[in-house]
């Protein structure tokens, strides 16, 4: 007899061989088995009398009048346009433009506080202390930048608020 | 009914404007859709009203249809997403794979089937009754690989899975199709053997 972990080695190695999946040499290995042992021939014709059966199964149909009824659903309808085209790129374009000139500046500003010639180790290599954070954070930009961050966190919340208000309204 | 037509061929004439195209598709994959929506909500006339959700939805959004996978295996993921949206508003509960509540959901409607055995001897409907006796998850790996006749890396990719895993998972599924069979339909089953 085999082990459960036999059993369904062989019965994995005979479904292959059975969808047609095996390579070359697993295919020989099994038709000399099943030429050559009772157990694998009869495992083989238990499992191709299985797949013989599941294979005469049909789809389900619908009722008669299913496309007709398709069919009246849609004439009322157009093709929506494909989400490609109404993606407009110059915007995606501006805005990764738009964070990527900014970690550009901040590294730019940062690599000019290295003094590169310094020899003392005891000192870091970048000063902190000598930044000068009120000049970035006073720049109208940044600014600008942290406002339009609040808007859209807020208009997230928002989303997330009315979601939430829509899930646990009771229908009327 | 069936024009002989590639269903890239039949989109583009869908795209182009010629909607009475579309019956063409809807032809060939209502069965497709229907059985697999049937998989998921077990109630025929809801099943109905699914599958033809999924076929407007699907020609709404027709124009995404890009053409690198097989028009099934998107049709496949308009319907999951359709079937899925439908129990959740029906507040259905979505079985998982190892939900212990499934089996017993099937197990107690396996003795209703029973009595209804002798009617119904074939072998065809023995082995659509034996497939909705199994866990949701093996009853569509079995309807896409035999029903579908879906290759396992095309259900692979339907099911985002590795092909190896999707291999063993059909294994699995049809060992234990074939062990409610002969748990269930033994007479039937000494007769095919």
């Amino acid at each position: 007899m085999w082990s459960m972990n036999q059993q369904e080695n062989i019965e994995q190695q005979l479904w292959s061989y059975i969808d047609g999946i095996s390579s070359n040499e697993e295919k020989m290995a099994v038709e000399r088995l099943i030429a050559t042992s009772v157990e694998w021939k009869n495992k083989y014709h238990e499992l191709l009398d299985v797949h013989k059966l599941m294979s005469t199964v049909e789809l389900e149909q619908p009722s008669m009048r299913f496309t007709k009824n398709v069919m009246e659903e849609i004439a009322k309808l157009h093709i929506a346009p494909a989400a490609k085209n109404y993606i407009n790129k110059k915007i995606i374009w501006s805005i990764a433009s738009f964070f990527i000139l900014l970690i550009v500046g901040f590294l730019i500003y940062g690599f000019a506080q290295v003094d590169w010639n310094f020899q003392d180790d005891s000192k870091p290599l970048i000063d902190f202390s000598s930044f000068n954070y009120g000049k970035i954070f006073n720049n109208n930009l940044v600014n600008l930048f942290m406002m339009v961050n609040v808007l859209l966190g807020l208009v997230l919340l928002d989303r997330i608020l009315a979601n939430k208000r829509k899930r646990f309204q009771k229908p009327i | 009914m069936s024009t002989g037509l590639g269903d890239n061929e039949i989109i583009s004439r869908v795209l182009r404007g010629e909607q009475g195209a579309y019956a063409d598709l809807v032809n060939r994959y209502q069965g497709y859709v229907f059985t697999l929506v049937l998989r998921m909500i077990k109630s025929r006339e809801d099943a109905e009203e699914v599958a033809q959700d999924v076929f407007v939805k699907t020609y709404r959004s027709l124009a995404n249809f890009r053409g690198e996978s097989k028009f099934s295996t998107w049709l496949y993921t308009i319907t999951n997403t359709t079937c899925i949206t439908f129990l959740r508003k029906k507040k259905l509960e979505v079985h998982s794979l190892d939900n212990e509540k499934v089996f017993e959901v099937a197990d107690s409607r396996d003795s209703g089937f029973r009595a209804n055995m002798i009617e119904q001897k074939s072998r065809v409907s023995m082995v659509n009754r034996a497939i909705t006796m199994l866990n949701p998850d093996d009853a569509e790996i079995i309807t896409l690989f035999y029903k579908a006749e879906q290759s396992l890396d095309e259900i692979a990719r339907i099911l985002k899975i590795e092909v190896n895993t999707a291999k063993v998972r059909l294994h699995r599924a049809r060992g234990r199709l074939k062990e409610k069979m002969e748990r269930h339909f033994t007479e039937e089953i000494k007769n095919i053997y």
